[in-house]
């Protein structure tokens, strides 16, 4: 079994987001929602995530520090992208600077739409990518494998 | 001999096990202190385990050999104590070990690595005068530095050294990492500054760090224990009793004080040691 679904620990950060679902990203954490029942913890360094939860639409400025972050985080990582801004742009989609969801910068795994995606929704969705974690853990595990091997 | 044995092979399987459930508990004490259901218990185990199936990135190799020393410095300053060993080597080698630790968190060259190795300088500047203190005040009560012969003396330390248990409760929160004094590496907090000394640690290297810190925890609860041992079962029980009082305590101080400066942190601290530990020295020195 694999522990990395046991304790998923997720960076948060706000792309060019409104701050509503940064609220409610946050919202997770209070005891009303509780995450750290599932072992979830927030943590602010890309080093010790294994999911990535960005908010809001990427834009021209900020593509490089979710590039960086992304390349930071240790394998296997999931990205996680909340509110229908970061999955696909959302209503910022037209501006001048904004290039789109975060797909356009880094592969993402779950898109949880709303807007703004309620607390329910974003469990959902960490829910959701810890079985892609998992899924990652083992594609790690059959690389390594084939590496020793070779 | 044997004995000694034992006691050692019994530190090295059980500390980390009992370590880590202390750890759990605390974290659903903590939560429960807060309004929130919290972890599994055995939460903390999960964590390290998962660490340790992370991918693993380092900044340069010797900051993965030196977090190595740490921990295994960490683990020899439980052993000797446990063995009853010199309660002065003891000390010695834990100070080696934070050393360890800081001088792995400066070869990372991250700026806030960095504020966190000096950070964790000061703190071991606030409590290793307090930490002296107490193995002087066992060895003029007992006349032994030796953990052992402290065990088998056959009054309770406690009542003739109150005041230096005081100073040693004080300086406790510093070691455990403890809210107000958290200040290079919290348990919570993790988004700020004071999670600088493992900002460039990860996967097993920040497991190492872990569980180095359930053995500390646990080699710390015997420094408690040894005030209250007599030889005698009642103290014994007295003693377990006191080490988990004093665990439930730091969890509350930790949950109801906020992050002090270290400023304070250093002035507080040795303003206990002159204080309750000085004068309890005095007073030892000058009983018939
Ligand atoms: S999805 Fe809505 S709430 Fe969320 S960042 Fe975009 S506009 Fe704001």
């Amino acid at each position: 079994m694999s522990y990395v679904t046991k304790s998923p620990w997720v960076i948060h950060y706000d792309g060019s987001s409104c701050n509503g679902c940064d609220i409610e990203v946050l919202a997770c954490l209070t005891p009303m929602y509780d995450v750290e029942r599932f072992g979830i913890i927030n943590t602010g360094n890309p080093k010790h995530a294994d999911v990535f939860l960005i908010t809001g639409a990427v834009n021209e400025q900020n593509k490089g520090v979710v590039k960086q972050i992304y390349e930071q985080m240790p394998e296997p990582k999931v990205v996680v992208a909340i509110g229908i801004c970061a999955t696909s742009g959302g209503i910022f989609k037209e501006c001048y600077n904004i290039l789109g969801g975060t797909d356009t910068v880094i592969p993402v795994d779950v898109y949880v739409p709303g807007c703004a995606a309620r607390p329910e929704a974003i469990i959902d969705g960490v829910v959701k990518g810890l079985g892609v974690l998992a899924e990652k853990r083992e594609t790690m595990i059959a690389k390594i494998k084939i590496k020793e091997e070779a | 001999m044997i004995n000694t044995i034992l006691w050692v092979i019994a530190y090295l399987v059980l500390a980390p096990v009992i370590g880590g459930l202390l750890a759990g508990i605390d974290r659903v004490i903590t939560a429960r202190m807060q309004g929130r259901f919290g972890p599994p218990v055995l939460q903390p185990f999960y964590d390290v385990l998962k660490l340790t199936e992370k991918e693993a990135i380092t900044v340069n190799k010797v900051q993965d050999f030196y977090v190595l020393c740490f921990f295994i410095f960490v683990v020899i300053t439980g052993c000797f104590f446990f063995a009853g060993g010199d309660l002065l080597l003891v000390i010695f080698a834990l100070t080696l070990a934070s050393v360890f630790l800081i001088i792995a968190a400066f070869s990372s060259n991250s700026p806030y690595a960095q504020i966190g190795a000096e950070r964790e300088l000061l703190q071991m500047m606030a409590y290793e005068p307090m930490v002296l203190m107490t193995a002087v005040g066992f060895y003029m009560f007992t006349g032994s530095f030796r953990v052992s012969d402290i065990l088998s003396f056959g009054t309770m330390p406690f009542l003739y050294m109150i005041g230096i248990f005081i100073g040693f409760l004080f300086i406790l929160t510093i070691k455990f990492r403890k809210s107000p004094f958290d200040l290079s590496m919290s348990h919570h907090a993790h988004q700020e500054l004071v999670k600088g000394l493992t900002t460039e640690f990860s996967g097993t290297t920040l497991a190492l760090i872990e569980v180095a810190h359930w053995y500390e925890n646990i080699f710390l609860l015997g420094f408690i224990f040894l005030f209250f041992a007599n030889g005698t079962a009642i103290g014994t029980v007295l003693g377990l009793a006191v080490c988990l009082a004093t665990y439930f305590l730091e969890v509350l101080i930790d949950n109801s004080f906020a992050r002090m400066k270290w400023q304070f942190a250093l002035k507080s601290s040795w303003i206990i040691a002159i204080t309750v530990g000085f004068i309890n020295l005095v007073v030892l020195r000058f009983m018939p």
